[in-house]
């Protein structure tokens, strides 16, 4: 009896769940779509011949140029040019860098385990920190600790993150005054990188700047999403309720506010990735942290437009990606929005 | 226009400044803003482009702070402080125009998606949440290295990578304003589209605009620095070309810390006066908010 109840209940919240997924996932491909053509104009319509940026600096014959033109593929008319590149990059094929002349996914391939490895920290840091404080800041609004959170978070939100990298590159890295230089200056190892355990605490040890930065710029933002989402259930009836059973103080944020201030939160979190993304270029700038922001750093710098468009794609499209699933996994968890 | 508009809006006016005097904060971004408004314009009545060439620094290269050079030098001999003064043009110029772009683009669309429902609403409503996605930085940093750089470009990659978050707060206001009953009346009495969103949604979300339009001013100034720190500058000098000078010629190892220090400071200062009179302006603006601080 009670398993025919749980399915006549079950049934149709499936079904929607997966019409829901279903839905987000066009949405996602359509986006894709235009980051693609978006791309694709972005690149090739705007003023500045690649071909002469190519060119720079290096002494080139007109007839070179109309070589190196036809090696691009760009002596073709836009819609075949447009054709062929969509055909390219649903094969994944991101083309050649001018630059490394090897080709960009290779390049792309080599650098995002360390990017992975830098934002993945940061970002656990950054939410466990930012949420937990926010939480307590929210639950007292305007008690002292509240007082000190929002203007830390106040000050970290105003300083740019390239900023506060040379800052820290200046005083833990190069060291001044009394304060030695505890940490390096640049890269993910050192050059006599050691192998097992001292190995990964060679790695460790390049990682606590950049990760400290990141961190600090990012978990602001955390902590403000957590603390005004933790002062909107403060008001609601179900903690007056849980206050009238007599629950301790502690008790009734842990198991009772927290958990329904952490769902939009979360979300926000995930939705926010893209600011991330571009805390970790900067970052990944400063430190010569051998990932993929710097590649797309580098690529802006020379320019190489092949090495930048390839960049460009995967972060959008990862970025895009990110926010599809965090709207799947809200819609999974949250009953409020699945009964609806 | 009426007399008794006029009276009103004054009275109003006169309403929301008392508001906005209670918040010491708020008072206190504004007094700061102005100091660094006037500050800029006063530039050019005591020095000139020429701070900033590189052949004409005086001084000893990077060095520390003295009588001559009160906020050191850099690594042509430039005094900090002057080119601070001077940079402080192309930092502020480029970050009220592009606060101002991004203002227009999210205004007008955010309008046309709560107003326009149906098919057109929808596919702004679809691009405004395809552009929010983009990784803004990113987007503004490709844009910028593609158009090259000049003071122009580096206002138009801020602007149109950072006004969707407008739009999205004005078509929810616009929605908010068309449900009330004297659209219905001003539409029984024959006005059009033109009419409704000029002379309805408009005066309606104006107060929201300026409250965003302040906190836009404080991220386009950050953004800016950060786009001349990472290569694509307007070649023009500003606080953030200067601490990308700092970093190329390595100031942070040598410590020279008043190289790195003083533009930041500078950045910081003038970011925090802009949200902070934003935030007062929200409080002071937006009833839901108003009432949840007294409360």
């Amino acid at each position: 009896m009670t398993t025919a109840v749980e399915e006549l209940e079950q049934t149709p919240v499936r079904h929607g769940l997966l019409r829901y997924a279903a839905t987000k996932a066009g949405g996602a491909l359509l986006s894709i779509a235009m980051v693609i053509v978006a791309t694709f104009f972005l690149f090739r319509l705007l003023p500045g011949d690649p071909v002469r940026a190519l060119a720079q600096g290096r002494n080139m014959t007109p007839e070179q140029l109309d070589l190196e033109r036809a090696r691009l593929g760009l002596d073709k008319s836009i819609p075949e040019q447009f054709l062929h590149f969509v055909g390219q990059t649903l094969r994944f094929d991101l083309g050649v860098s001018y630059e490394y002349k090897r080709p960009v996914l290779d390049l792309i391939g080599e650098r995002i385990g360390s990017t992975l490895l830098l934002t993945g920290t940061a970002l656990v840091v950054a939410v466990s920190l930012g949420l937990w404080q926010g939480a307590r800041a929210g639950w007292k609004p305007g008690s002292k600790f509240d007082k000190v959170s929002t203007a830390i978070s106040l000050v970290l939100w105003s300083v740019p993150t390239f900023w506060l990298g040379l800052l820290l590159l200046m005083v833990f890295a190069a060291g001044i005054g009394p304060i030695p230089g505890i940490f390096p200056t640049r890269g993910s190892s050192s050059v006599d990188k050691p192998d097992g355990f001292a190995g990964v605490l060679d790695v460790a040890q390049h990682m606590v700047l950049p990760c400290l930065t990141l961190v600090a710029v990012v978990y602001a933002q955390y902590l403000l999403v957590m603390r005004s989402s933790v002062i909107d259930e403060v008001g609601q009836d179900y903690i007056t309720t849980a206050r009238a059973k007599g629950l301790r103080d502690d008790d009734i944020r842990r198991k009772h506010a927290v958990p329904n201030a952490l769902l939009p939160t979360v979300t926000l979190v995930f939705m926010r990735i893209g600011f991330v993304v571009g805390g970790a270029v900067t970052v990944e700038a400063i430190f010569s942290w051998p990932g993929l922001g710097q590649l797309f750093y580098e690529a802006i710098r020379v320019p190489d437009f092949t090495l930048m468009q390839g960049t460009f794609l995967l972060i959008t499209v990862s970025v895009i990606l990110m926010n599809t699933l965090a709207d799947v996994v809200y819609h999974l968890l949250d009953p409020r929005v699945r009964s609806a | 226009m009426s007399n008794v508009t006029w009276v009103r809006r004054r009275r109003a006016i006169g309403r929301f400044w008392a508001d906005f005097r209670t918040h010491r904060a708020g008072v206190a971004g504004l007094v700061i803003l102005a100091v660094a408004v006037v500050l800029a314009l006063l530039a050019p009545l005591f020095i000139d482009s020429s701070v900033t060439n590189v052949v004409s620094g005086t001084g000893a290269k990077m060095a520390p702070p003295s009588l001559d050079d009160p906020l050191g030098t850099d690594e042509s001999g430039r005094s900090v402080l002057l080119m601070i003064w001077w940079g402080s043009r192309t930092s502020l110029l480029i970050g009220f125009l592009a606060a101002l772009l991004s203002m227009v683009i999210g205004t007008v669309l955010g309008i046309a998606a709560g107003h326009f429902r149906g098919w057109i609403g929808a596919v702004i409503l679809r691009v405004t949440d395809w552009f929010l996605v983009l990784p803004s930085l990113v987007t503004a940093l490709v844009l910028a290295a593609i158009l090259g750089g000049s003071t122009a470009t580096i206002i138009v990659a801020i602007g149109v990578t950072s006004w969707p978050s407008t739009a999205r707060l004005i078509r929810a206001q616009t929605l908010a304003v068309e449900a009330r009953p004297y659209i219905e009346r001003s539409l029984a009495l024959g006005a059009g589209h033109w009419h409704i969103t000029t002379r309805h949604v408009l005066p309606n979300v104006a107060p929201l605009l300026l409250a965003s339009t302040t906190l836009e001013v404080a991220s386009a100034i950050v953004t800016e620095s950060t786009l001349a720190f990472l290569g694509v500058s307007a070649n023009k000098t500003s606080w953030g070309t200067m601490l990308r000078g700092s970093y190329d010629w390595g100031a942070a190892t040598a410590g020279a810390w008043w190289y790195i220090l003083v533009p930041g400071l500078c950045i910081v200062t003038v970011v925090m006066a802009f949200t902070l009179c934003g935030r007062a302006l929200e409080t002071v603006l937006n009833p839901r908010l108003r009432t949840r601080a007294h409360a």
